[in-house]
């Protein structure tokens, strides 16, 4: 497949190649948040630096000369593909009923700095939305002609740990083309024929061994900055094991069931679906209602999540969280084949009472 | 369809819920339409006289009058709905409910001899029962909305329970508490004002009360380790919702 350089200073050709068919989604700050938005090259915050901790994230202006000098914010492509709030479609009871679907409004989406950890959070989402046993039209009709930039990473922050799950910090398949910022220029290496057609007409560098060298010694460079590691091997049996540890209790009396933590998970995928339909979608005659069927985001924290006739099969906060690990750690690789936590560390950065999966589970090995 | 007879009472409060009702605009003409509206405080003098479907009740219970009074509503109605955190949690006047009733009246009044009050503030739900809580300080028109509607159509309102953070992720607004270690009150609020106040930077004030379980010991924890001391978190969650809020923090109204 073919590989390039990139010239730094031409980062905005890549942009205005891509505008042009495509939404361009890449980093930008807001509110002093690295968040995802449709942006142009000079928005990328270069040289901040993100310091995350559990319970805690801050940017700062720093010292690191790269464009990509920050890691990962709140936001993933799963705001983009798998919208929070959507309309599934209109519908109107009169004599018979009546639907109407929302028209594909939007143009294709370019991701310009997918980190590989979310690259295999989206592989799950293809798993699971375009081959599962049902196939979602919308999140085809959004994924389907978007293009995937993958950067490998050079600095993690204190909360990632990939190495654990496999995914990262260096993207091996799956992408339309693999970024990797060298000291004067961009690697780029197409993953597929759409990626090369993409590279083609860019001004190109040629590769070189040393190239791909600094490449390799970059990325071990991240590899080792890493700081967070779970005992992946040991998985599902650590959690099967421990179903009635102690410390699933001592976590609910932390836990605020706020539902941040699954909201952020690139993995996490739960929806629920509503009618809205106010008064004014109600007519005085009782069998004329118009509405519209929403879909949006849902968290196996919120009680009437999972509620069926007669209650939650989950009562306590207890269950709860136990219900949310074991489905990041245990159940999605024995569904679907892939990992269900791909070690981001969001979880941990934006849970407002800090609890880190990494400790919960190392936890679990602890005597009883 | 049969039109349903709808009162809407008011008790201790400052009747912006009330006007929540008639701030639904759009919506108003629809509401006059599909229920017989007997009693409305707010929108005109009408005698309290036969019996509802539905009761739309705000404010909380702080006078003895107001004690007979909602027994009253209760046996001339359906369904009773509490709208609003007075109604709900006793409002900010449940404040009082923490301190001396005596020393407050001499604080505020002339004449305190001439005010004829409980010595708490408390919900429609220590008095009666209630069909549905509508929370809120003042309630959302939306949800007030979809509670109508789905009375209506005899269904379960789509009102959630969870956290005001479930809203504020699906908006894309940044985490104040993690990010700015603002002391947001989101973890423990029920969701339904769409994020106001995050969305403009400033912290939940807790305007929709505790959200189902929510855990009040493990915010107040969190709050301290970004450096609020213990009596500021208290006076944090001291506002409108003081009486469910501290009722949720251990059952007894003390932290
Ligand atoms: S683990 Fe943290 S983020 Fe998740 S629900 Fe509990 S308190 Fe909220
Ligand atoms: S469980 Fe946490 S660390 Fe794992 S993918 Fe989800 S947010 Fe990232
Ligand atoms: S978890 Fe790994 S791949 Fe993801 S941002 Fe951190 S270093 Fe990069
Ligand atoms: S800003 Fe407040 S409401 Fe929003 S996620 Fe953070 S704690 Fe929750």
């Amino acid at each position: 497949m073919l590989k390039q350089k990139l010239k730094k200073e031409h980062l905005g050709l890549l942009f205005d190649k891509l505008k042009v068919t495509h939404g361009v989604l890449g980093p930008k700050v807001e509110n002093g948040v690295v968040t995802l938005a449709e942006i142009d090259a000079h928005d990328i915050p270069s040289g901040y630096e993100d310091h995350q901790q559990p319970g805690g994230y801050r940017l700062i202006k720093g010292e690191r000369p790269e464009i990509f000098s920050f890691s990962i914010g709140p936001d993933s492509f799963k705001r983009f593909l798998q919208p929070p709030l959507r309309e599934v479609f209109a519908f109107r009871r009169a004599a018979g009923i009546s639907i109407t679907r929302p028209g594909a409004e939007q143009r294709p989406l370019a991701f310009i700095d997918m980190r590989p950890c979310d690259l295999s959070a989206l592989k799950l989402y293809d798993r699971i939305f375009l081959r599962g046993p049902v196939r979602d039209p919308y999140y085809d009709s959004l994924r389907r002609d978007s293009l995937v930039f993958v950067l490998n990473c050079l600095y993690p922050n204190d909360n990632c740990f990939c190495p654990s799950m496999g995914t990262g910090p260096e993207a091996t398949d799956g992408f339309d083309v693999a970024l990797t910022e060298l000291s004067d220029s961009f690697l780029l290496e197409a993953g597929t024929a759409k990626g090369e057609t993409v590279l083609a007409g860019l001004p190109a560098g040629e590769v070189d061994d040393s190239d791909m060298r600094e490449k390799g010694a970059r990325i071990e460079l991240c590899r080792k900055r890493i700081k967070k590691f779970i005992r992946a091997g040991e998985l599902p049996g650590l959690i099967y094991r421990n179903v009635e540890h102690p410390r699933w209790a001592e976590i609910a009396e932390r836990d605020l069931e706020c539902g941040n933590c699954t909201q952020l998970c690139p993995t996490c995928f739960c929806n629920s679906t509503y009618d809205a339909l106010g008064l004014s979608g109600i007519s005085k005659k009782s069998y004329q209602v118009s509405g519209r069927r929403m879909r949006k985001w849902d968290s196996c924290f919120s009680k009437n999540f999972a509620r069926v006739h007669g209650g939650n099969f989950r009562p306590s906060r207890r269950a709860r969280y136990r219900q949310w690990m074991s489905h990041k750690l245990a159940y999605t690789m024995e569904q679907f084949g892939l990992p269900g936590c791909v070690g981001c560390g969001r979880c941990i950065t934006w849970c407002p009472a800090g609890i880190d999966i990494t400790k919960e589970l190392e936890a679990l090995k602890s005597a009883r | 369809m049969k039109r349903p007879w709808i009162g809407v009472f008011k008790f201790t409060s400052c009747d912006g819920c009330q006007l929540s009702v008639l701030n639904m605009e759009d919506e108003l003409p629809d509401f006059v339409s599909l229920f017989q509206v007997a009693y409305f405080r707010e929108a005109g003098d009408m005698p309290l006289r036969g019996r509802f479907d539905i009761a739309l009740v705000e404010g909380s219970v702080s006078t003895g009058w107001q004690k007979a009074q909602i027994i009253e509503v209760r046996e001339r109605t359906r369904h009773l709905v509490t709208i609003g955190a007075c109604a709900a949690a006793g409002g900010l006047q449940a404040l009082r409910n923490w301190a001396d009733i005596e020393d407050y009246k001499r604080l505020v009044y002339p004449s305190p001899d001439m005010i004829e009050t409980l010595p708490c503030s408390t919900p429609v739900s220590d008095h009666v029962y209630v069909d549905y809580e509508l929370w809120g300080c003042p309630v959302n028109c939306d949800e007030l909305s979809e509670m109508l509607g789905s009375f209506l159509l005899d269904r379960k309102p789509g009102i959630p329970a969870y956290s005001l953070c479930m809203e504020c992720k699906r908006k894309g607004v940044p985490c104040l508490l993690v990010a700015k270690s603002e002391p947001c009150l989101g973890p423990v609020t029920r969701a339904g004002c769409g994020v106001l106040c995050p969305s403009m930077e400033r912290p939940c004030y807790g305007c929709f009360g505790p959200k189902e379980g929510a855990n009040i010991g493990s915010l107040l924890e969190a709050f301290r380790n970004a450096g609020f001391s213990s009596h500021e978190c208290v006076l944090l969650l001291d506002k409108m919702n003081t009486y469910a809020f501290r009722e949720a923090g251990t059952g007894e109204g003390r932290f």
